[in-house]
C-alpha cells in the first residue's frame, strides 16, 4: 500500500539529488539548469502528493503553474545561455566574470 | 506488497538512478536524455496518484518541448567539456555531504509518526482528475491563468528579443525598401537648356 510518506521521502531523495548536482557541477550552466529542473520536479511530486492525500484540487492547480513558469524560466534561459555562448565563447561560469561580482 | 507497491518502487528506483545520472555522467547530451527519462518516470509515478491530466501535461510539456529545447541549445554550442569538469572531484565531497545533511534533516522533520500508515482516500476527482482540475482551474483559479497566458507570452517574446542580433556590415536585400523606394529616390530631372548644333535651321 502506498502512503503519503513514500511520495514524501521520494521528493525529499530528489531534492537533495538536485542540491548535490548544483554544488558538483558549478562550472557547467546547462546541467546547473536541469538541476533546478530537477528540483521542481521533486516540489511537484510532493504537491501531486498531498493534493491526492488530503482530497485537495489547490496543489494539482499550483503543480500546473509551476509547470508553466518553469516552461517560461527555461526557455529565457537558453536563450541567455546562447546569447552569453555568442559573446564569451563559453559556458563556464568561472569564466563569467566581467561583472566582478 | 501489492501491484501498485511494487510500481511504484520500480519508478522510484528509475527515477533516482536517472537523476544520479543526470548529474554526474560528463556528456551534457546524455544528461539531457537522463532528464527525459527522469521526467517521464515521474509522469509514471503520478499517474499513480491518478494526476493523470499532470502526467500527460509533464511529458508533453518537458519531454515534447523544453528538454527538446535543452537538447537543441546543447547540440547547437560548441562546448569543450574539460574545462567545465574541473571542480567536480574538489566539489564532490562538499556536495555530498550538504545533500546528505539536508536529507538526514528532512527526514527528521518528516519525522517517523508520518511512517504510520495512512491508506490512499478515494479519489476526489471521481471518474475524470482532468475534469476535477480544469473545473477548478476556470472558476477559482481563473485570473491567475490568465496570469500564467501572460507569463508564457511575455517569456516567448523575452526569448526572441535575447537571441535576435543584427549583424552590421551585411550587403543583404531589403525587400521592404525595395518596394517602397519612389522614382523620385532614383533619376534626378535635370532641366538644360537646348543647344542647337551648327548653323542656323
Amino acid at each position: 500500500m502506498i502512503t503519503l510518506s513514500h511520495y514524501i521521502v521520494l521528493g525529499t531523495i530528489l531534492f537533495c539529488i538536485s542540491v548535490a548536482g548544483i554544488f558538483i557541477n558549478r562550472k557547467n550552466v546547462i546541467v546547473l539548469l536541469m538541476s533546478i529542473e530537477l528540483m521542481l520536479l521533486a516540489v511537484n511530486t510532493n504537491f501531486v502528493a498531498f493534493s491526492r492525500f488530503l482530497g485537495n484540487v489547490d496543489g494539482q492547480v499550483f503543480v500546473f503553474f509551476i509547470l508553466t513558469v518553469a516552461a517560461a524560466e527555461s526557455a529565457i534561459g537558453l536563450a541567455i545561455l546562447v546569447t552569453l555562448f555568442r559573446n564569451r565563447a563559453t559556458i563556464n561560469v568561472g569564466e563569467i566574470d566581467s561583472m566582478k561580482g | 506488497m501489492s501491484f501498485e507497491l511494487i510500481l511504484f518502487y520500480l519508478f522510484s528506483f528509475v527515477l533516482l538512478i536517472a537523476a544520479l545520472g543526470v548529474i554526474t555522467v560528463k556528456n551534457s547530451v546524455h544528461a539531457a536524455l537522463l532528464l527525459v527519462l527522469t521526467f517521464f518516470t515521474a509522469a509514471a509515478l503520478w499517474l499513480l496518484l491518478q494526476a493523470e491530466f499532470l502526467a500527460v501535461a509533464l511529458v508533453l510539456v518537458y519531454v515534447g518541448a523544453v528538454m527538446v529545447l535543452f537538447l537543441f541549445v546543447v547540440m547547437m554550442l560548441d562546448i569543450k567539456v574539460e574545462p567545465l569538469r574541473e571542480g567536480f572531484v574538489r566539489y564532490l565531497p562538499v556536495g555530498a555531504v550538504v545533500a546528505l545533511v539536508m536529507l538526514v534533516e528532512m527526514l527528521g522533520l518528516i519525522g517517523l509518526k508520518a511512517m504510520s500508515a495512512q491508506a490512499l482516500p478515494p479519489d476526489p476527482a471521481g471518474a475524470s482528475n482532468t475534469a476535477w482540475l480544469g473545473n477548478a482551474l476556470f472558476t477559482q483559479f481563473l485570473l491567475p491563468f490568465e496570469v500564467a497566458a501572460v507569463i508564457l507570452t511575455v517569456a516567448l517574446v523575452a526569448a526572441v528579443v535575447l537571441t535576435l542580433r543584427r549583424r552590421t556590415g551585411v550587403k543583404s536585400q531589403n525587400p521592404a525598401r525595395q518596394v517602397a523606394v519612389k522614382a523620385s529616390e532614383r533619376i534626378r530631372i535635370v532641366k538644360m537648356e537646348s543647344v542647337s548644333k551648327g548653323g542656323t535651321p
